[in-house]
């Protein structure tokens, strides 16, 4: 079968002539095909929210989380192969660990974001190793505010104020754009992420999904945890509404 | 041997009474060089004083009567060493390298505790072989002035002030008695002036002049003040 990229595509030690390593894009494409994870960076806080596809009615809910905590003030959520972004965090725990152990304090997020980036990056250069097939968000609560970043499977990382990864990545990016986002608190960032993920989820082509969200705000005391049940049931019943809503306007 | 050439020809050390002075006591060319010492530091709202007398000794000879005890570490971050002259010297220079690098990586100015965590590290991972009392002390946009103290077994401890060296024994009182929360910074300064002043009067092991560092948001401004300046706080008679 030929390509794009056929002849320059079998490992990530060729460039093709175009300039480009196969691989990694192909490493892109696996997480394009993952459930959409979201990030936005508010005015008082952090807030992830990720569609979980349900792949099969025996999964227990709640179970299998895809948001995961490296130090108490910073959280990692993913989109991709979920047992590459498990060893991504994985190491950011052990970097989180280390420098607290060596300079006792917090790790700054952009170091542990520069940290990441170099090592998913080493997995890009070597002819035994696959590119890690996920894009992780890092988000932390610091003195100065709240951070957030996005890593990409070729280890190029920016800053954001929000930002978008997985299967509607693009639209989810052009309802973010929407948003005024420096003057939102972290309780209306909640509704907001939960409505732009149910507004995006395709019914035609997946299944149901669980919606996994979790924030970093003065309410959760600066620290990384799960949104309160209640205040995510509320989220995604404004969600679900909104959605009707826009069906009847049709 | 010279002691007996001493003894035929200065009789009045004929005697079998221990000599002060002998011509093979070679201390000063084998024993280490020590840091007696008194050494302090002081936070204010916006800084650290800190301070520390000149007097380093090998054995009762004063090997550097005008030494500086206080080391910069980095821009706003200073140590004052007391104990072992070289292992203090040695264990800075390790301190200043690996803070250099991490400021390199932060991209920004290291924290006073950042400092203070690596002389922990080290004067506890190698507590049997050092000998090294070290008040780390400096100013950071995080929390402001901070002082940090590692005695001997590398324990650390942030403080408002601390006091170190052989002289601190003979100014516990004196500096628990006259400390006060909130001083400005001049307050400071004359604390610690007049508390080294103090400890150097009493205690052979400090001596010499008065270096004190002061850190602020703005930098480090470095003063002297000279052994007979001092204020003169022991009664004369």
């Amino acid at each position: 079968m030929s390509g794009v990229g056929t002849g320059y595509d079998i490992s990530c030690t060729t460039y093709s002539p175009d300039g480009k390593v196969f691989q990694i894009d192909y490493a892109g494409k696996a997480v394009e095909n993952s459930g959409t994870a979201v990030g936005v960076r508010v005015k008082d806080g952090i807030v992830f929210g990720v569609e979980k596809l349900i792949l099969s009615k025996l999964l227990e809910k709640g179970a299998n989380r895809r948001i995961h905590t490296v130090d108490r003030t910073i959280g990692l959520a993913y989109a991709g192969m979920t047992a590459d972004a498990r060893q991504l965090v994985n190491r950011a725990r052990s970097e989180a660990k280390n420098y607290r152990s060596t300079y006792l304090s917090t790790i700054p997020t952009r170091l542990l974001n520069d940290r990441l980036s170099l090592y998913v990056q080493t997995y890009t250069l070597y002819g035994g190793y696959r590119p890690f097939g996920c894009s992780i968000l890092v988000g932390a609560w610091e003195q100065d505010g709240p951070q957030l970043y996005m890593i990409e499977p070729s280890g190029i990382s920016y800053g954001y104020y929000a930002t978008a990864v997985g299967k509607a990545k693009q639209a989810a990016k052009g309802e973010l754009e929407k948003l005024k986002l420096t003057e939102m608190t972290c309780r209306e960032a909640v509704k907001e992420v939960a409505r732009i993920i149910h507004y995006l989820h395709d019914d035609v082509k997946d299944k149901d999904f669980e919606l996994e969200m979790s924030w970093i705000c003065p309410e959760s005391g600066h620290q990384h945890q799960a949104v309160p049940e209640s205040l995510l049931a509320e989220a995604e019943e404004a969600a679900k509404a909104s959605l009707v809503e826009d069906m009847e306007d049709d | 041997t010279t002691g007996s050439y001493i003894a035929r020809f200065l009789p009045h050390f004929a005697s079998n009474a221990p000599l002060f002075f002998t011509m093979n006591n070679t201390d000063w060319m084998t024993k280490a060089h020590s840091m007696g010492t008194s050494i302090m530091a002081v936070r204010f709202a916006g800084g650290v004083v800190m301070g520390a007398d000149s007097r380093t000794t090998t054995g009762s000879y004063i090997a550097n009567r005008v030494s500086d005890k206080l080391t910069p570490i980095h821009d706003s971050i200073y140590c004052c060493r007391s104990g072992s002259a070289s292992d203090t010297q040695a264990v800075a220079d390790y301190v200043k390298y690996y803070l250099n690098v991490h400021a390199i990586e932060l991209g920004d100015k290291p924290l006073v505790k950042s400092a203070a965590a690596l002389f922990q590290r080290l004067c506890y991972e190698n507590k049997n072989a050092l000998q090294a009392g070290i008040i780390v002390g400096g100013w950071d946009k995080k929390k402001g002035g901070q002082v940090f103290t590692i005695p001997l077994g590398g324990s650390l401890v942030e403080q408002p002030f601390s006091i170190g060296g052989s002289g601190s024994t003979y100014i516990y009182g004196y500096c628990d008695a006259h400390y006060r929360e909130n001083m400005t910074k001049e307050e400071c300064e004359q604390f610690v002036i007049n508390s080294l002043a103090l400890a150097m009067a009493r205690d052979g092991s400090s001596g010499g002049v008065v270096r004190l560092v002061i850190i602020d948001e703005k930098g480090v401004e470095r003063k002297m003040i000279p052994g007979d300046q001092l204020p003169r706080c022991v009664f004369e008679g």
